[in-house]
C-alpha cells in the first residue's frame, strides 16, 4: 500500500511540474487558458469524486461553485480586496461553512434524493442571483482585477501565467492532499459507506458524520474551484456559474473521470475543455451534440473513465483495480 | 378581488402545462424507476414540431383554427417516433443499472437532442400563433380572459382524467401498477415487463411532447427553452411525489400559482420561490405532499 501511495505522489508531482514547466515555456496562451479553466473545474471535481466515491452524486454543486466565484467577485467589488491568497481561500471558506451548514440536512439522504435535494438548494441561489438587479441579475458583473502579494498586472498574458501557475499548485497541493486522506482512516470510510452502512455503522463509525465530512470537504473544493474559475474568466454570471447544467457538466467530469485517482479529474477536465473548444470549432450550432454524445459512449463503453484506459495502458490493473470499482449494481458490468 | 381572480386563472394556465408535461416525466419514473432529463428535449421537439406544422398548414391556406390539429400530430408523432428510438437505443441497454448513472445518460440525451433540433429547425426563432386567433376571448368577472390559455386548462383536467382511468380502471393499469410494485415478481407472473415499460416511456414522451406543443403557440419557441422546463417539472414532481398523477397535479398547481403571485406582485422571488418550497418538500416530506401510501419491502 505504501508503495503504490508513493507512486501516486509522485506521479502528481512530476505531472504537475512537467504541466507548469510545458505551460510557461511551450503552450500557447490559448491553451493556457483553457487548462487554467479546466484545471479550476478540475478543483470541483475532486470534491465530487470524495462524494462519489462514497456512492452520492450531487446535481447541485453548482451551488458552491457559485458561491466560491461570487465571494471572489463580491470581495472585489464591494470591499475592494483583490489579494488572492485571501480571496480564494475566501471563497472555500465559505463555501465550506454553507455545506457545513446544509450538510445537517443533506446528510440523511442517499441516491436520487440527495440529487435532487442539492439541485433544489442550488437553484434556490440561481434564482436568487438572477433576480437581484445590484449583482447584474442574469448578465452578472466583471471581477476586479486579482493582486498577489499587493502585486497586479494589466499585462494579460503574465496574469494568465501567473494563474495558471496558481492554479497547478494548488491543484498539486488539493490532489496531494486528498490522495493523503483516501488513504486515511477516515478516508477509507467512503467505499465503506458506499458498499455497506450498517456495517459501517457496527465498527463504531457514525455514517452520517462521515458523509457529512465528506460533503464540506467537497464543497469547500468546489468553492475554490469556483473562485479560480471567476479570476480566469473575469467575470461572473448566473447562467454560467449556478445553473443545474453547471452541476450537470461537473457531473459529466467526474463520471469522464472515473474514481480512480484524484488525478484523473485533471486529465478529465482537460479532456472535456478541449473537446468542448474542438467541438464548437467544427460545428457552433452541435457542440453540445458531440458532447452529449460523448457522454453516452463513455457511460456504455467506459464507465471505469478515462482513468480505466490510462491505469490500462500502463498496466497497473492490480493497483488500479479495487479504486475502479464503481458505486452502482455489479449487474450489467460492461469490462470485467 | 380582480387580483385574486388574475392570480388565480393566471396559475391555472401555468399549472395546467407544467401538469401534462410533468405528468409524462411522472409516470416514467414511477414504472421506470428513471428520472428523465431527456424529458425536457421531448417538451422542446413537441413545440418546433407543433411550430414547424402551423406554420405549413397556415401556409397552404388552413384556417387558424384548423391549424390546432398540429398540436396532436406533433405531440404524437414526436412522442412515438422519438420516445421509441430512444427507448430501444438507450433506455433499454440501461435498465438494471446505477439511478444517478440513468439521470447522467440521459442528461447527455437532452444535450444531443437540445442540438439536434439547431440543426432540423435552424436558431431562429419559430412563431406560430394562428391557433391563439382561433380561440375567442371570455370575460371571467369583467375581466377579459385569453380563450386559448382556458383550452389548455380544459385540456390538462382531460388528460389528467384520462390517465387516472386508465392506470386505475384498465387491464393496463393492473399490470402497471403490479409492476411498479415489484417489476421482478411482475415477470415471473408472466407480465411482459419490457414490452410495459417500452409503452409507457413512450406514452411519457407523447405528454411531454404534448405540453411543448400545446404551449408552442403562445411563445416564441426559440433554441435552449427546454433546459427551463426540466428543472421545473422536477420541482413539480418532487414536490407532489415522484409517481404519482395527483401529486403531478398538486405540484403543478403549487408551482403554477406560486409562480403567478410571484410574477404578478414581488417579480424578485419568482425562480427562488418554487426551488424553495421543492428544498423545503424535500427536508420535511422528501417523498412528496401526496406521495401514495407504499407496503414496505425487504
Amino acid at each position: 500500500m505504501t508503495h503504490s501511495m508513493d507512486r501516486t505522489l509522485v506521479g502528481l508531482t512530476v505531472g504537475f511540474a512537467v504541466v507548469a514547466l510545458l505551460g510557461v515555456f511551450v503552450l500557447p496562451d490559448w491553451l493556457l487558458s483553457q487548462t487554467l479553466i479546466a484545471f479550476s473545474r478540475a478543483l470541483a471535481v475532486v470534491g465530487l469524486l470524495v462524494l462519489w466515491r462514497t456512492g452520492l452524486v450531487s446535481f447541485g454543486h453548482a451551488l458552491y461553485f457559485g458561491l466560491g466565484a461570487y465571494t471572489v467577485a463580491m470581495l472585489g467589488r464591494e470591499l475592494g480586496i483583490t489579494e488572492v491568497l485571501i480571496t480564494l481561500p475566501a471563497a472555500a471558506v465559505f463555501s465550506a461553512l454553507v455545506g457545513f451548514g446544509l450538510g445537517f440536512i443533506i446528510r440523511k439522504y442517499r441516491e436520487i434524493f440527495f440529487a435532487m435535494l442539492n439541485l433544489a438548494f442550488s437553484m434556490v441561489l440561481f434564482g436568487i442571483l438572477v433576480k437581484t438587479e445590484s449583482l447584474g441579475s442574469t448578465d452578472g458583473f466583471s471581477v476586479e482585477q486579482p493582486t498577489i502579494f499587493g502585486l497586479g498586472t494589466d499585462d494579460a498574458s503574465v496574469k494568465l501565467i501567473a494563474l495558471f501557475l496558481g492554479v497547478c499548485a494548488v491543484g498539486w497541493l488539493v490532489a496531494v492532499l486528498v490522495h493523503r486522506y483516501l488513504g486515511s482512516v477516515l478516508g477509507s470510510l467512503t467505499t465503506a459507506v458506499r458498499d455497506n452502512e450498517i456495517r459501517v455503522e457496527y465498527l463504531g463509525y457514525s455514517v452520517a458524520e462521515a458523509i457529512h465530512g465528506k460533503y464540506v470537504m467537497s464543497a469547500a473544493l468546489t468553492g475554490l474551484g469556483g473562485g479560480f474559475m471567476a479570476l480566469a474568466l473575469g467575470q461572473v454570471d448566473p447562467e454560467s456559474m449556478v445553473n443545474w447544467t453547471v452541476s450537470g457538466e461537473l457531473v459529466f467530469i467526474t463520471i469522464l473521470s472515473g474514481p480512480g485517482s484524484v488525478a484523473a479529474p485533471f486529465i478529465g477536465s482537460l479532456i472535456f475543455e478541449l473537446l468542448r473548444t474542438y467541438a464548437y470549432e467544427l460545428v457552433p450550432y452541435a457542440w453540445q451534440l458531440i458532447v452529449g454524445a460523448t457522454l453516452l459512449l463513455i457511460i456504455f463503453f467506459l464507465p471505469g473513465g478515462v482513468w480505466s484506459l490510462i491505469s490500462r495502458l500502463t498496466g497497473r490493473r492490480d493497483a488500479g483495480r479495487p479504486e475502479s470499482s464503481r458505486p452502482e449494481s455489479s449487474r450489467g458490468e460492461a469490462n470485467p | 378581488m380582480n387580483l385574486a381572480l388574475t392570480i388565480l386563472v393566471e396559475g391555472l394556465g401555468y399549472a395546467s402545462y407544467l401538469f401534462i408535461v410533468s405528468l409524462g416525466l411522472t409516470i416514467i419514473f414511477g414504472v421506470l424507476k428513471i428520472l428523465n432529463v431527456a424529458h425536457g428535449a421531448f417538451y422542446a421537439w413537441g413545440a418546433y414540431f407543433c411550430a414547424f406544422l402551423i406554420g405549413e398548414f397556415s401556409a397552404m391556406g388552413v384556417s387558424d383554427l384548423g391549424t390546432m390539429i398540429a398540436i396532436p400530430i406533433a405531440a404524437l408523432v414526436v412522442g412515438i417516433v422519438l420516445g421509441s428510438a430512444i427507448e430501444r437505443t438507450i433506455i433499454r441497454n440501461l435498465y438494471g443499472r446505477d439511478e444517478v448513472l440513468i439521470v447522467l445518460a440521459t442528461f447527455g440525451l437532452f444535450l444531443v437532442l437540445e442540438d439536434v433540433i439547431l440543426l432540423l429547425f435552424g436558431v431562429d426563432p419559430y412563431f406560430a400563433f394562428q391557433p391563439t386567433y382561433a380561440m375567442p376571448g371570455v370575460q371571467i368577472g369583467g375581466i377579459y380572459q385569453d380563450g386559448y390559455k382556458l383550452s389548455m386548462i380544459a385540456l390538462s383536467l382531460v388528460v389528467g382524467i384520462i390517465s387516472w382511468v386508465v392506470l386505475n380502471r384498465t387491464h393496463w393499469g393492473k399490470l402497471v401498477a403490479a409492476i411498479i410494485f415489484d417489476s421482478d415478481l411482475a415477470v415471473a407472473m408472466g407480465i411482459n415487463v419490457r414490452r410495459v415499460f417500452y409503452v409507457v416511456f413512450v406514452a411519457g414522451a407523447v405528454l411531454g411532447a404534448l405540453g411543448g406543443a400545446y404551449i408552442a403557440p403562445t411563445i416564441s419557441v426559440a433554441p435552449g427553452f427546454g433546459v427551463e422546463v426540466i428543472v421545473l417539472s422536477f420541482a413539480v414532481v418532487v414536490i407532489g411525489g415522484m409517481g404519482s398523477i395527483a401529486g403531478a397535479a398538486i405540484g403543478a398547481l403549487m408551482v403554477g400559482m406560486l409562480r403567478a403571485y410571484a410574477v404578478l406582485q414581488w417579480p424578485e422571488i419568482e425562480l427562488f420561490v418554487v426551488y424553495a418550497v421543492m428544498a423545503a418538500v424535500l427536508i420535511f416530506r422528501p417523498e412528496g405532499l401526496f406521495a401514495p401510501a407504499k407496503a414496505r419491502k425487504i
